[in-house]
């Protein structure tokens, strides 16, 4: 049975032998959760169902009329002074991008969070063509410098120390060695100050887009959002097409759930809203406002009853910190822009089960994660229908499990289709166990699979007389005692 | 087995419950005192217990591997064998959440096994959920005397809702103290599959589960699901602990005595 190990397999085992790494893992992800559980204490448990049901009927509803939305809110950018543009995939999205910094003869940008332009790889771009881009989500910032993916879907660079920041910054801001903290945000404060002055353009994600007004919504604890759509002459809001909702309303229901999900806040330190260009009177706002609405892959989960719930997700990153392995291998391991429970549905679907198959069979289906989601996905039933996909391949995937697994499920199967075969098999079991079975007791066993489980864990002998036997030969035959 | 006057004087014998059981692979093979407890107990509440020879198992391990081509054959196996009305008692929150949960999903499209799991359904019943809300019992007449704590198996608390019920009944064991370990909640690292898929992530998640146990300093670990135990013994063996793990129901027909290992 080979040792080779796959992808994930590689990446989870470093995670998992890395001691500092588990540390921080440990205690970042206790302090999370203590956070969750005591934001969400703030109001009965009813109260807080009720919110979780309203939040999924929304979202529900908004992706079932999705093309009325997307038109929607069309035309109340357009009305605000705006321009809307929809993107097919991460290609299209990044010539939208390049050619407004192109006309607006944009040399620098600064970037508010945005998911969905890790996807598009948008700095990588913007960089080949000769333009800054400077992150400024402290978080962002950080694994900026690092050059590194993201690390959790809300806290980029949460596996990082003080220590490991602070060489960042001596390395690429030359500040002074410290591990204070409020200096190491001092530094980074000061310098993304003069980026924010300097930028020509001001680029953001989305948490939600609101069709009736054509209003994006942003939730910050740095103020980055602010400043990022304030200060430059453009801005461009990046929005995954499920970002919409309805009205107005409807994010005051979003806004109790995200923070104290994410963060155990009950409100982020700034919530923008931001919509169009400035208008005649304003003192502040872009000259020109853009949102690029993105498809790359969402149209196909949308149209897949089994998966378009996935598309619910608010990025809380609640189920990440929840997920036993999560917590063990972190978000790297995962090797996709979105990780953890969610990350292991949304990347096989936008990246193919070719590239991304593994993913949904490295979770133990312990269902904490659907406990969480704000909006109630059934992250757990998703995961087992791409395990099946996975095995039976679909219009878009060939069957990717291993002849060996193959072979052995088709034989478990015919064999535990009927009681004869089991019985047989079990018999022949007890006998060809005997060099290996100590005591009920196996330590050692070189078959597929179980030898792995004995690596580091017994296991039980198959028993000398199954339950089926004693029920046969004594059980069935005693008398019940009664009460 | 209540005793009615009749009106001639005769004492009159109420039928006595009926259960049928699915003792599950794991326990039939590999654990069969399990079964055998259950039977005990059951019997020592009055329940007429029954075992259908021809079961073999519920389909879950091919289920959640991703073969439902080849689960579903075993999954129509057990579904024939258990027509009828009697309850069916699973002493393992997973296999009846593979009943009750996921052969809807796995029979989405066999309208005629479909019909049969909805009748299926509503009888079947873990263990613990069958004492408790079928039977109305917590105090089955066992005692015990040390320590217990209690892990929630996933499928058991998150699929079928059940956590108290389990507690109840281990209280209600005559010398218990029940002491509950931080994480009670908290995935063993089993998952079927997944323990031999990634068996560096799955202990992983099961020393941590194993340092809650004797952060509880608990004599026993308790569980209503086999493949739990199994994970869990098989590194509490290894380490030397000083816990022990048990399946509720050989808990549950204890008679005196406690600790003696």
């Amino acid at each position: 049975m080979t040792a080779k190990r796959s992808r994930f397999g590689e990446a989870s085992a470093q995670a998992v032998a890395d001691a500092r790494l588990q540390r921080t893992l440990g205690h970042v992800m206790h302090h999370f959760n203590d956070a969750r559980t005591t934001a969400i204490q703030e109001m009965t448990e009813e109260t807080w169902e009720q919110l979780r049901e309203r939040a999924r009927a929304i979202k529900a509803h908004t992706l079932e009329h999705l093309d009325y939305y997307l038109e929607l809110v069309d035309r109340a950018v357009r009305r605000n002074g705006g321009h809307v543009h929809f993107a097919r995939d991460a290609q299209e999205a990044n010539a939208i991008v390049l050619a407004i910094a192109r006309r607006h003869e944009v040399k620098r940008v600064i970037k508010g969070k945005s998911m969905v332009s890790e996807e598009m790889g948008l700095n990588h771009v913007l960089e080949a063509a000769g333009i800054e881009a400077v992150e400024t989500d402290l978080g962002e910032y950080i694994i900026q410098l690092a050059r590194e993916k993201p690390f959790h879907i809300i806290a980029p660079a949460m596996h990082k120390t003080r220590h490991q920041v602070s060489e960042l910054f001596q390395k690429w801001l030359k500040s002074a060695p410290t591990e204070d903290i409020r200096e190491l945000c001092k530094t980074a404060r000061e310098t993304l100050r003069e980026k924010f002055a300097a930028a020509d353009m001001g680029i953001t994600g989305a948490n939600f887009v609101v069709a009736e007004t054509g209003t994006v919504v942003l939730v910050t604890n740095e103020g980055n959002g602010r400043m990022t759509t304030a200060m430059p002459r453009v801005h461009v809001a990046l929005a995954g097409m499920e970002k919409m909702v309805p009205a107005l309303e409807d994010v005051a229901v979003f806004l109790r759930l995200l923070p104290r999900s994410a963060t155990g806040q009950t409100i982020t330190s700034y919530v923008t809203l931001v919509g169009g260009p400035r208008a005649p009177g304003e003192m502040d706002g872009p000259e020109e406002f853009h949102l690029v609405i993105v498809d790359n892959g969402r149209l196909e989960m949308l149209k897949d009853p089994e998966f378009r719930e996935a598309l619910y997700c608010i990025r809380c990153g609640a189920c990440s910190n929840v997920c036993p392995v999560y917590q063990k291998v972190g978000g790297h391991a995962y090797g996709g822009v979105y990780s953890g429970p969610i990350g292991a549905v949304v990347t096989p679907m936008l990246d193919g089960l070719r590239q991304a198959g593994e993913l949904p069979f490295a979770s133990s289906l312990c269902g904490a994660c659907r406990d969480v989601c704000p909006v109630k996905i059934d992250i757990p039933r998703m995961l087992l229908r791409l395990r099946e996909r996975s095995v039976e391949g679909d219009s878009s995937t060939e069957r990717s499990a291993s002849r060996m697994d193959r072979l052995l499920f088709r034989r478990w199967s015919a064999v535990m289709r009927t009681r004869k075969a089991l019985e047989r098999y079990s018999r022949v079991a007890r006998m060809l166990q005997r060099p290996w079975a100590r005591k009920g007791t196996i330590r050692r066993l070189p078959l597929p699979w179980v030898s792995r489980w004995v690596r580091q864990r017994d296991l039980p002998a198959v028993a000398k007389r199954s339950f089926r036997e004693r029920w046969e030969e004594e059980l069935s035959r005693q008398e019940s005692p009664g009460p | 087995m209540r005793r009615r006057r009749s009106r001639g004087g005769q004492p009159k014998v109420e039928p006595k419950l009926k259960a049928s059981l699915f003792v599950t692979c794991l326990i039939d093979q590999l654990y069969p005192s399990v079964g055998e407890a259950m039977v005990k107990v059951l019997r020592r509440l009055g329940v007429e217990v029954s075992f259908l020879a021809d079961q073999t198992c519920c389909g879950q391990p091919a289920f959640n591997a991703g073969f439902w081509h080849e689960a579903a054959p075993v999954a129509r196996h057990f579904l024939e064998l258990f027509q009828g009305d009697q309850p069916v008692v699973v002493p393992s929150g997973s296999c009846a959440a593979m009943v009750k949960s996921f052969y809807p999903q796995l029979f989405k499209d066999d309208p005629e096994a479909l019909a049969m799991t909805e009748s299926l359904r509503e009888r079947t019943y873990e263990f613990s959920e069958f004492l408790v809300k079928v039977l109305n019992v917590t105090d089955v007449g066992a005692s015990f005397a040390g320590r217990v704590t209690y892990h929630d198996a996933c499928h058991l608390l998150r699929e079928l809702g059940v956590s108290e019920e389990p507690r109840q009944l281990i209280r209600g064991v005559h010398g218990v103290e029940l002491v509950e370990m931080s994480g009670a909640e908290a995935c063993c690292g089993f998952g079927g599959l997944f323990s031999v898929k990634y068996p560096h992530i799955s202990t992983a998640i099961l020393d941590e589960k194993l340092s809650a146990i004797d952060g509880a300093a608990a004599d026993v670990v308790v569980a209503n699901d086999m493949g739990c135990l199994m994970h869990m013994a098989g590194a509490m063996g290894r380490r030397g602990m000083r816990a022990r793990p048990m399946h509720l129901a050989e808990l549950l027909a204890q008679e005196g005595g406690g600790v003696t290992w």
